[in-house]
């Protein structure tokens, strides 16, 4: 009976680790769809670009994890305003299924571009936490789980500042709300267009940078950009405060479901059960837990 | 007094095919209550977003004629650079962030505002003007009546200590008791902010008796303006516009047919 609450309690731990990292990523998902209104397919990109940049910094150039990481978000910035400047602006106005496309084009050219400069094989993070597993409670959490968990939530907390008392926060959320009002209101809504492509890619590649601490980097980690759409389908796309709770939702349940059924299935269930869970969502809530319900005509 | 703003014979366009406004003109003095008057279509609203340039968001353009703000062209302006110069329009239908709080609705309409502590000050200055607002201060403004929506939207455009403030109907929708306190309020506020206000009401009666100075749109143009006495007086506006005939008693609906007839200003 101990054994069995231990190992549900084990499972939850991992999975909160996890959902803290999916939480971010769908934060930059929601942030680019609320105020945009475009879906960003690229968003494993972001992340993935984040780990592979990080990765470079430090180990050839040898700059300690601290520094890396901040110059890191500093070029994840900066390509960000890029492609908006370049790609996504000259866009404004098109239809949104034409955006769509470009931004599944985007995710292409940059996973090759990613795959040309670093290869294709797994890399692994230079140990930066120690292997020593912390007893919490009579459970095993491995540091880097630890410092991930506490690093994830120091982030959302701070955007969720962010978003109530800066005076940027403020306006972006009125952009997302209504673009009209936004410029009654003397917003310059292109402004805020690459602003939420900046931050997107910012949190995005943080949650790269910790998935490549757990468990290294490859070109799989572009598929946790995919990972996003059951969070934020579960949240409902135009809600920050459900991106997070989704994402920390979807985290738990695929550990749940890989601790439970994966020996009934013979493994596998883990990486499905989102996606399951995507479906389910979408038959009986598709504007998720806390989207607005929107009525569209065609 | 020197006029402030100059809408000098502008023509809109809308999609680059609909002429929606056809050589409209009009100018506004420092510190008074201008009003526009006209049926529905007459080009009112499209007046009040090509001077703020909210119209280049709605693919509409002005193709002709110039607006100046204080001497400076403002038509190619955008709206952001038109918010910062001072003119801000509170567009009609109580647009409220829903989703945000009364309070956070008020500082967003301070963006263009950077200093923290002048942002404390005007937050207090709305509260005194609508004192209903401090009590809802931490609701979110989608579920506030019309009336304090309303208020609202007035309170957030007077964060941004605007010049010139385009009204577009606040009296819409509202009840009669409501209507009278906003427009008390409305008065308050011009007289001592001193900001100069062009309003759009089809409540004709309301608008003449706050403004200074009329105009009256039909069609995409001006056929009539003048002092509000002078429009009081004038014939047409009172059967048009007041549903007055000659002695000032309710016109009866048996007289309607004289409607177009006695238009004597439609070209």
């Amino acid at each position: 009976m101990a054994e069995n609450i231990s190992f549900l309690a084990q499972l939850l731990l991992t999975g909160l680790v996890l959902g803290s990292v999916y939480s971010l990523v769908a934060l930059g998902f929601v942030l680019i769809y609320k105020s945009t209104s475009i879906l960003n397919f690229a968003q494993g990109e972001l992340l993935m670009f984040g780990a592979y940049v990080c990765l470079a910094l430090i180990v050839g150039f040898r700059i300690p994890f601290m520094w890396a990481f901040l110059l890191t978000l500093v070029f994840s910035f900066i390509l960000a305003v890029l492609l908006e400047r370049a790609i996504l602006r000259p866009m404004i106005g098109e239809p949104i299924i034409s955006i769509i496309m470009v931004t599944i084009a985007l995710s292409a050219v940059l996973r090759s571009l990613i795959q040309i400069v670093w290869g294709t094989e797994t890399k692994v993070f230079p140990r930066i936490f120690s292997e020593e597993p912390i007893r919490f409670f009579g459970l095993f959490i491995a540091e880097v789980h630890l410092y991930s968990l506490a690093f994830a939530l120091t982030c959302v907390v701070l955007f969720a500042l962010f978003f109530k008392f800066s005076s940027a926060g403020l306006a972006m959320r009125v952009t997302a709300f209504d673009q009209q009002i936004a410029q009654t209101l003397g917003i310059d809504i292109k402004k805020i267009f690459a602003l939420s492509w900046a931050i997107s890619a910012i949190v995005s590649s943080i949650g790269g940078i910790i998935l490549g601490n757990i468990n290294g980097i490859n070109n799989a980690l572009a598929a946790m950009g995919l990972k996003v759409f059951p969070c934020v389908i579960l949240g409902g796309l135009d809600s920050i405060l459900g991106a997070i709770i989704g994402g920390f939702s979807i985290g738990i349940l695929e550990n749940l479901a890989g601790g439970y059924l994966d020996p009934v299935f013979g493994g596998g269930v883990k990486d499905v059960a989102p996606f399951v869970f995507l479906v389910i969502m979408l038959m009986i809530k598709p504007y998720g837990l806390f989207g607005k319900i929107r009525i569209e005509r065609l | 007094m020197a006029s402030i703003l100059n809408v000098n014979n502008i023509e809109v366009v809308y999609k680059d095919v609909i002429l929606v406004l056809k050589g409209m003109s009009l100018e506004i003095e420092g510190g008074k209550i201008v009003t526009i008057l006209g049926n529905n279509g007459a080009g009112k609203t499209t007046t009040l977003k090509a001077i703020s340039g909210i119209l280049k968001s709605e693919d509409g353009e002005v193709t002709d004629g110039s607006i100046e703000f204080y001497g400076e062209r403002i038509d190619k302006k955008y709206p952001e650079e038109i918010v910062r110069m001072g003119i801000f329009q509170v567009m009609e239908g109580r647009r409220v962030v829903e989703d945000m709080t009364v309070e956070e609705n008020l500082l967003a309409g301070a963006h263009t505002q950077r200093n923290r502590k002048k942002r404390k000050e005007d937050l207090e200055m709305v509260y005194h003007y609508f004192p209903r607002l401090t009590e809802r201060r931490k609701v979110m403004a989608g579920y506030v009546s019309g009336g304090e929506q309303q208020m609202l939207v007035l309170g957030r455009a007077l964060m941004s200590r605007p010049k010139l403030l385009l009204l577009d109907e606040p009296s819409m929708g509202l009840s009669p008791l409501l209507v009278s306190e906003i427009f008390r309020i409305i008065q308050k506020i011009n007289s001592d902010q001193g900001v100069s206000i062009l309003l759009v009401e089809q409540n004709a009666r309301l608008a003449l008796s706050v403004a200074y100075h009329g105009y009256v749109m039909e069609n995409g143009r001006i056929v009539l303006d003048d002092t509000v006495e002078k429009l009081l007086e004038n014939e047409d506006v009172k059967e048009f516009y007041l549903g007055l005939s000659e002695v000032g008693k309710a016109k009866s609906y048996r007289d309607v047919k004289h409607y177009k007839r006695r238009k004597r200003w439609l070209t």
